[in-house]
């Protein structure tokens, strides 16, 4: 079963019949399948991986360390759900090393990123301080390489 | 400057090269120059790159200065990883100082098989359709090629009894070829066990080119010198091209008892030296590091292999499910076409590229051979493409 959702994480537009036919899998189980993944959050969305950059409309993205005094009962969760509720931080993780937690925060500038830092981010209570990296260059994302992926040819006819 | 003696009367081509027919796909190669936008499904090897960590291996290889020669055999390094890869596999025992060969590919290892084993006027037997090299590598190497034919009805799986019927006191040696190039096709167990009995009564060698080993959907491929007492008459030829999708790196090796490796080894020597010593310190690391890579690439040729099955099916191409290599052969008769007029006109017209059956011996005229080592995507568009054109060449 989990051979369905292999190839919808690679293609999320193949129809339940193709996964039918690519997996040998019952046409009514698969749709089952994923009728229940989508039900219980194993698939969480469909979403197209844009490059835009190549529409003019690139985005600075920026790799926040963030380091943080745990909490009596709660630990990190409470501090990192006070984060990732702001819709500028794109993923939030939880690390293990010299910080705690790993925070990506996309903006139109760099100063809309350094303000929310300085002004959201490092003086909640619980933040001991911050680290930020901006992001200079996307060579590979999501398994995906952006630029010069060009293959070589096969030879067409071969016995 | 003009040399004069060159006269046109005199022929200067052996009678032995003569005698093989040109290969029935070359003209296709002009027409694909001619044309744009063609989806080749004529294709013969992975569509994969090789794995980075095994090309990694060949750079590190370069950086290092591993730039001679090798002994003749091959890396002894790698002989080791292939035997215990034979022996963890199929429980096989192979010396790897006196009982392996690393061959430029299973291409040279038939060769060197064939010249090592055939004195002139020796039969081998084989199976067809099969690979295009069989016929000859048997010429070259001044020997008679015996072909069996095989059917649909038996899923192209060669029987015993074919084989026995033609064999003569002049029958030297079978050759089997499965998982097979171009039908598809796998021996089971018990079919193979057989062969083995015809192999023994008649005190035969077997030449058995094992190249697609890795590449089963849903079944077991059997190693023919792992069946009780074939391991001394078996020339086990295997590589790295196709399980690893390293056709391009040209490694290949053999398995037989020291005797027969003694004899190619000679030939090898002689002719080829070694092979490739970068190859080689790549196909270590492959053996090493190399089955989960495996595993996701025959995950996927899976995938495509039942989309293309259907598919053929569904357009009226009937088509027996292949479970081994990455070949379909389906059959066209019903369009009334041979398979080089099918495969010609689909060319022009559809603008799909096929292989003819017929190129695979006499009893594959009636089918082509469409490879899924392609995208899915690109098999999709030509499943397109190909109904369209067995709708216009339907026979009357
Ligand atoms: C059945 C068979 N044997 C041997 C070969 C040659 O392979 P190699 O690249 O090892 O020379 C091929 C390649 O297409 C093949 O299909």
């Amino acid at each position: 079963m989990n051979e369905i959702f292999r190839i919808m994480e690679e293609d999320a537009r193949k129809t339940p019949q193709q996964i039918a036919t690519m997996t040998g899998i019952p046409l009514s189980k698969v749709k089952e399948a994923i009728k229940q993944a989508e039900r219980n959050r194993t698939i969480l969305k469909y979403k197209a991986m844009v490059n835009w950059d190549k529409l003019g409309e690139g985005q600075v993205w920026a790799l926040i360390e963030v380091r943080l005094v745990p909490q009596r009962d709660v630990g990190f969760d409470a501090i990192a759900e006070r984060i990732y509720r702001f819709p500028e931080a794109r993923s939030v993780y939880l690390m293990s090393g010299t910080y705690d937690l790993a925070v990506l925060i996309a903006g139109k500038t760099m100063q809309e990123i350094a303000s929310f830092v300085a002004q959201k981010l490092a003086p909640l209570e619980g933040v001991q301080g911050t680290v930020t990296h901006f992001l200079l260059k996307r060579y590979k994302e999501d398994g995906e390489v952006l630029e010069g992926e060009e293959r070589p040819k096969r030879v067409p006819i071969m016995p | 400057m003009k040399d004069t003696k060159r006269t046109k009367e005199r022929d200067m081509i052996s009678k032995r090269v003569k005698e093989i027919p040109p290969s029935g796909i070359r003209r296709f190669f002009d027409i694909l120059a001619s044309l744009e936008g063609v989806i080749s499904l004529g294709v013969g090897e992975p569509d994969f790159v090789t794995p980075w960590h095994i090309r990694e291996a060949g750079i590190y290889s370069l950086e290092k200065g591993y730039t001679s020669y090798t002994s003749n055999y091959g890396l002894l390094e790698l002989r080791e990883e292939i035997a215990r890869y034979l022996k963890s596999r199929y429980g096989l025992d192979y010396d790897p100082q006196r009982e392996l060969l690393i061959t430029v590919g299973v291409s040279e290892g038939l060769d060197l098989a064939m010249r090592a084993i055939l004195d002139p006027g020796d039969e081998i037997i084989v199976h067809e359709p099969g690979y295009v090299s069989y016929m000859p590598c048997t010429v070259l190497a001044g020997g008679v090629f015996v072909p069996v034919p095989t059917t649909i009805e038996n899923e192209f799986k060669v029987k015993a009894e074919d084989i026995e019927k033609r064999i003569t006191p002049k029958t030297k040696a079978l050759l089997l070829g499965y998982p097979n190039n171009p039908t598809g096709a796998v021996m089971d167990r018990e079919g193979l066990r057989r062969v083995a009995e015809v192999a023994q009564r008649h005190d035969l060698l077997v030449i058995s080119d094992e190249i697609y080993e890795r590449l089963v959907y849903g079944v077991k491929h059997t190693c023919f010198a792992s069946l009780p007492g074939m391991k001394e008459r078996t020339i086990l030829l295997s590589g790295f091209s196709k399980a690893f999708a390293m056709t391009g790196w040209r490694i290949g090796y053999a398995a037989a008892r020291e005797e027969i490796i003694e004899a190619m080894m000679k030939i090898h020597q002689y002719t080829m030296m070694c092979a490739p010593t970068m190859g080689q310190m790549a196909a270590i690391e492959a053996l090493r590091e190399g089955e989960a890579q495996i595993a996701e690439m025959v995950a996927e040729y899976d995938q495509r292999r039942r989309v293309m099955v259907e598919g053929f099916n569904r357009i009226g191409l009937t088509c027996f499910e292949p479970r081994g290599a990455f070949y379909t052969f389906p059959s066209i008769k019903r369009t009334g076409l041979s398979s080089e007029e099918f495969a010609e006109r689909l060319l022009l017209e559809d603008r799909v590229a096929v292989v003819p059956g017929a190129t695979f011996g006499e009893c594959g005229e009636g089918y082509v051979r469409c490879c899924y080592a392609t995208s899915l995507a690109e098999i999709e568009e030509a499943l397109e493409r190909m109904s369209r054109f067995v709708k216009r060449h339907r026979a009357r």
